[in-house]
């Protein structure tokens, strides 16, 4: 995989309102995805990742404003295009064509009036003008053969195909223009599992294909661990840990990652207790002082309560970032059950 | 969870004397309990819902309908949690409610405490759910927003005969039942509102709810997927003790079964409206036995997947068939990796298997019982079935 950036976010703040009541729905979000990556986006409801894709793709809706933070789109030329002051004209052309997103329940994300053909060449006809009838059709039928839908359900009608069929048409749409980011907000929430891999498994493969990038969207970490290169877990608002998938799961740092992956029962392995996280998540109205898991965190000391920690590389380690107190500079990182940190929890995710 | 046991145990000497005062009302439990453990069983259950006649079918002999549920048979027994593990539209759903006597039966029987029940409407009925109680999926419509958490549970309380003579053990009562599923200080809880109350807390109000009937069994309707990840495992929790101080028989329903594993003692997979492969759940999930079980396992999400993605496809794709017109033979076949001729004609019955486990398949008929599993793999993989398991799901 490449370094080089696609998107880059940076102190990207959303508030929900503009007066005094207005609640902070992002704060500080610094997050860049690169060329050719899959970036898994986890937490729970009201953690901010939907406002996220919703800010990144201006496709937030009153009363969310972005009040500061930029956003850097990368063409593989190398030029760079800021996505939050583009002409409306200009941020037309952008969307579909360089961004996509497939978004939460895209399932009932399709029109039922109209075919399956009709939604997929209007992608087309207003970014291609170019393209005659006949070809923007044969390139219909191509993306549907893509996520393996069989070119004679192009006339069928949405409710005339299957959950996990309506998705896959959603997603054929998201690459109709051959993007260079798909943004997807909780893809396969609404499928089985069965469903479920099927589609992310034809997602890689389209990925080693056409060679996009993704910013997958979900609470479920054990998903985004299997089929994500990084992982930023988000909590109130803010990132509060970002490192390759593999290391998330071995060793999470932040208190709140490691609760997270101790949510999820395993299916192999010896059965334990498992005991997910105690209390529940804030509400954006009322979110805690200081670094906002404290309330529910087995091993919160006394900054915790007051300063909001920064999302910091760790010592030693530059190809990750947490936000916690435990590992802040100079306090000598104290890893998960040494150093005699309240709250003993075994090294390692569960089993 | 250890720091409020003295708390719990208090709550549950208050209740025990709540269910001494009921069980007068229903002898003929008595004899139940001593008996035999199973507390609900079903007896070769069926459902089907009759589709809404078109022009076409005017001349047609027979009613088209969604054969929902086919020939299911289980049993609940007192002081375990038995999963049943199905997708969307497998059936499984309609299982719990024809457990809860929310449907007429198309045909079988449903038993409870040994004897067969008809719970009609209004009295028999509520007899029954005095018995057997249903927690939804979302605690968010199943409770009434404007009313608050004391109107919910003593309205449960006072329909089933347990709310006390007088206020102030009405209110003991309330408090007891907030107390059981770890909503204290009561007090703090019993005047709120639903919106006021996060998920985890209003699920556990359905729960206190329907613990307010004192039953037996706990029908459990994906009782926690709708709630944030990192609190359904206190829920799941909190059930289990649930099931271990009250001996509450207890129907798990859930798509997700690594929780199954974690959660239940025993284990039902359903597909397609009937019963497919059951036993010990770890016994299930560690050597799965019927091909839609292997599936099932092979596409949970699991961090410590190793295998690469490309050695998985022998396990099958597609979806669910249509239960208007289920596949003949075992509904299983269009999609199955394994299937052999005679799956599409012959209805595969249960074949046992060591250690209690047993799957409908007929890869293991006749097999000896301890090869069964290896068995099933010297089955031709893709083949000619499995062109056609890809064709049929378009």
């Amino acid at each position: 995989m490449s370094a080089e950036p696609v998107l880059t976010i940076s102190g990207l703040n959303v508030d929900y309102g503009t007066d005094k009541d207005a609640v902070h729905a992002l704060r500080d979000i610094d997050l860049t995805l690169h060329r050719g990556e899959v970036l898994g986006l986890a937490g729970e409801s009201g953690s901010g990742k939907s406002t996220l894709a919703y800010a990144v793709t201006r496709l937030l809706s009153p009363p969310g404003v972005i009040t500061g933070g930029e956003v850097h789109y990368h063409r593989p030329g190398g030029d760079r295009v800021d996505i939050l002051s583009l002409a409306p004209h200009r941020l037309r052309a952008f969307r579909w064509q360089e961004l996509s997103i497939v978004f939460q329940g895209a399932m009932n994300s399709l029109n039922p009036v109209h075919t399956v053909h009709s939604q997929l060449t209007d992608v087309l006809a207003a970014h291609r003008p170019e393209l005659r009838k006949r070809q923007r059709t044969d390139r219909a039928k191509e993306l549907l053969s893509l996520v393996g839908i069989s070119a004679d359900r192009l006339a069928a009608y949405p409710h005339q195909l299957s959950g996990g069929m309506r998705q896959r048409v959603m997603i054929a749409m998201a690459l109709a223009l051959e993007p260079e980011i798909v943004i997807m907000d909780e893809p396969t929430t609404a499928l089985d599992v069965v469903m479920q891999r099927q589609i992310l498994r034809r997602l890689v493969q389209l990925r080693e294909q056409l060679n996009f990038s993704v910013v997958f969207i979900t609470h479920d970490i054990s998903l985004l661990i299997e089929f994500s290169d990084r992982i930023a877990i988000m909590y109130g608002g803010r990132i509060v840990e970002e490192a390759g998938a593999a290391e998330i799961y071995r060793d999470p740092r932040h208190p709140y990652s490691d609760g997270l992956l101790h949510s999820f029962p395993a299916l192999h392995g010896p059965r334990r207790e498992l005991t997910g996280i105690p209390g529940s998540p804030p509400h954006l109205s009322a979110m805690p002082t200081g670094c906002a898991f404290h309330p529910r965190c087995g091993k919160a000391f006394v900054p915790c309560a007051a300063e909001i920690p920064v999302l910091t590389p760790p010592p030693a380690e530059p190809g990750r970032a947490v936000a916690c107190h435990l590992h802040a500079p100079g306090r000598g990182a104290p890893r998960p059950g040494q150093q005699g940190v309240p709250g003993q929890v075994a090294p390692g995710p569960a089993r | 969870m250890t720091d409020d046991q003295p708390e719990n145990a208090r709550t549950g000497t208050a209740t025990e004397n709540v269910r001494i005062g009921s069980e007068s009302a229903w002898t003929g439990s008595e004899q139940a309990r001593a008996g035999s453990d199973v507390v609900l069983e079903a007896r070769g259950v069926t459902k089907h819902f009759p589709l809404r006649r078109t022009a076409r079918d005017l001349f047609a002999r027979e009613r088209r309908s969604v054969h929902a549920v086919d020939d299911v048979s289980l049993r609940l027994r007192r002081g375990t949690v038995t999963a049943l593990v199905g997708e969307s539209g497998s059936g499984k759903s309609t299982v719990a409610r024809l457990l809860a006597q929310l449907h007429p039966l198309t045909s079988g029987e449903i038993r409870l405490g040994g004897a067969p029940v008809v719970a009609g409407r209004g009295r028999s009925f509520r007899r029954y759910v005095r018995r057997v109680q249903l927690i939804f999926q979302d605690p968010f419509a199943s409770l009434n927003p404007v009313h608050t958490v004391r109107y919910h549970l003593t309205r449960a309380l006072k329909i089933h005969g347990r709310a006390g003579s007088g206020e102030a053990e009405l209110e003991e009562n309330l408090a007891a039942l907030l107390n059981r599923v770890q909503l204290t200080p009561p007090q703090q809880f019993l005047d709120r509102f639903p919106h006021e109350l996060s998920g985890g807390q209003r699920q556990r109000v359905a729960i206190a709810r329907a613990l307010g009937a004192d039953p037996q069994v706990l029908l459990a309707d994906e009782p926690v997927s709708m709630l944030d990840v990192s609190i359904r495992l206190g829920v799941l929790n909190l059930l289990r003790d649930l099931k271990e101080r009250l001996h509450l028989a207890i129907l798990y329903i859930t798509h997700d079964i690594a929780s199954a594993r974690y959660f239940a003692d025993t284990t039902l997979v359903m597909y397609a409206g009937r019963i497919v492969e059951g036993g010990d759940s770890e016994r299930v999930t560690q050597h799965p036995a019927h091909p839609y079980t292997q599936l099932l396992i092979a596409s949970a999400p699991d961090p410590d997947r190793i295998v690469a993605e490309e050695e998985q496809e022998e396990t099958g794709t597609g979806e669910p068939p249509s239960l208007i017109t289920p596949p003949a033979g075992c509904r299983f076949h269009p999609r199955c990796p394994k299937a052999m001729e005679r799956c599409r004609t012959e209805l595969p019955p249960r074949f046992d298997l060591p250690d209690g486990q047993w799957a409908a398949c007929w890869l293991y008929d006749g097999a000896p019982a301890s090869e069964a599993t290896a068995h099933g793999t010297v089955a031709h993989p893709g083949g000619v079935n499995g062109t056609a398991a890809k064709e049929a799901t378009r």
